[in-house]
């Protein structure tokens, strides 16, 4: 939803618009209430494109499996894809210095007490990295199925992790999140014969039940790694974008001038 | 997350809701200031049940976040929103619940939604 074409009108909410006001001297306004970070996210998604770079923001609870995937992807893509990753995290470095270890750049945001990445955070990220030399960036977003959810950072695409250590039942329980993921992967899949709880089918069945026809992908990114799926996914949206990208490019913006970053609030910092 | 539950907020504790509240806040100074009004009666949010907000939080993170100045006595309105979709494979809309998107009449999950995800400061009544 947008705040300029009339598309904030919803079936759930024109009814309310033809009563008049409780009371008189009401003031119309009508705008997402996340708007300021929807344009920040906007201006990121420029960042990206003006240099031709795919962003996938990476969700899923904490311990899911995100590091382990990324370590996984870029193992098996660093010869085809220029990649780095930015890594969301209330406290340290340790998820940075893994995939560092791997060979790419690694940026790592620490949120302190915040619970998701914004897009301001992002955009203080964006400049640390050089993206003209990249082709793939990968946002893992802080483990959490609420909050991530609700902020657009400027990817291109989300892709939501559910480890087969927990329930099946999770896209039921956080239909926002599962709403908004491009795909879902079911991750430590090598896992599934030993539990007895998890059904991938289940699982999917919660998934169309929200109304998607999200692709799920078993992976398991650790010891044998098996991500081929994902991989396979992956190479053919980066195809269709960039063919989008090329099909229908308009006029690039103009390059923007250097800017610089805002500080972040202080209430994000200890 | 529990709905409508009192949340305390100290330096320990962020919820999402926080940051949203935080940009309403703006928001509704920034309306009342381009009207020149020293104060905001009512505020009115549309907070539809897939948007990822949690209304009683947000409540809560409303008193919290609002400062002495235009928002000090200000009352904060919910109206409340409900999920609908739309039908690709049988063109009928249904009123459904937040986690089972389905169509009403054939039961198909190829839905779009129609409303329910909303995230609005709907309007702003100004006092003196």
């Amino acid at each position: 939803m947008c705040d300029n074409c009339g598309c904030n009108v919803t079936a759930g909410n024109a009814h309310l618009l033809d009563e008049a006001p409780a009371s008189g001297g009401a003031i119309e306004v009508l705008q997402r209430l996340l708007t300021a970070n929807d344009r920040q996210a906007q201006h990121n998604r420029e960042h990206f494109d003006q240099h031709g770079v795919f962003a996938l923001n990476l969700m899923s609870s904490p311990g899911a499996g995100k590091t382990a995937l990324l370590e996984a992807t870029i193992d098996a893509l660093r010869d085809e894809f220029r990649i780095a990753v930015i890594e969301g995290d209330l406290e340290t470095e340790n998820d940075a210095a893994r995939i560092r270890a791997h060979g790419v750049p690694a940026i790592q945001i620490t949120t302190g007490t915040a619970c998701h990445l914004d897009a301001h955070l992002l955009h203080r990220a964006l400049h640390d990295l050089s993206l003209a030399e990249l082709d793939l960036v990968f946002i893992e977003n802080v483990g959490n199925l609420v909050c991530p959810a609700s902020f657009d950072l400027g990817q291109h695409r989300n892709v939501t992790l559910l480890s087969v250590t927990e329930g099946d039942d999770k896209p039921a329980k956080y239909p926002v999140i599962f709403r908004t993921a491009d795909v879902v992967l079911l991750s430590k899949c090598d896992l599934l014969p030993v539990l007895d709880d998890f059904e991938p089918a289940r699982a999917e069945s919660a998934l169309r039940a929200l109304g998607r026809d999200t692709p799920l992908i078993r992976v398991a990114a650790r010891r044998e790694p098996a991500v081929s799926g994902w991989l396979t996914w992956l190479r053919a949206e980066l195809s269709e974008h960039r063919r989008q990208r090329s099909e229908y490019r308009l006029a690039p913006p103009a390059p923007r001038p250097p800017h610089a970053h805002r500080q972040p609030p202080a209430w994000l910092s200890r | 997350m529990a709905r409508g539950c009192t949340v305390e907020f100290d330096e320990d504790v962020v919820v999402h809701e926080l940051s949203v509240v935080q940009a309403l806040l703006r928001q509704i100074e920034a309306v009342a200031t381009a009207h020149s009004a020293v104060a905001v009666r009512r505020a009115t949010v549309q907070v539809g049940p897939l948007s990822g907000v949690d209304p009683g939080l947000l409540a809560s993170a409303f008193e919290a976040a609002r400062g002495s100045g235009l928002t000090a006595t200000t009352e904060l309105v919910f109206e409340s929103l409900v999920v609908k979709v739309h039908c690709r494979e049988c063109g009928v809309d249904s009123t459904v619940v937040p986690n089972r998107l389905l169509c009403g009449r054939c039961g198909g999950y190829r839905t779009t939604l129609l409303s329910g995800d909303e995230l609005l400061l709907r309007h702003v009544e100004l006092g003196t």
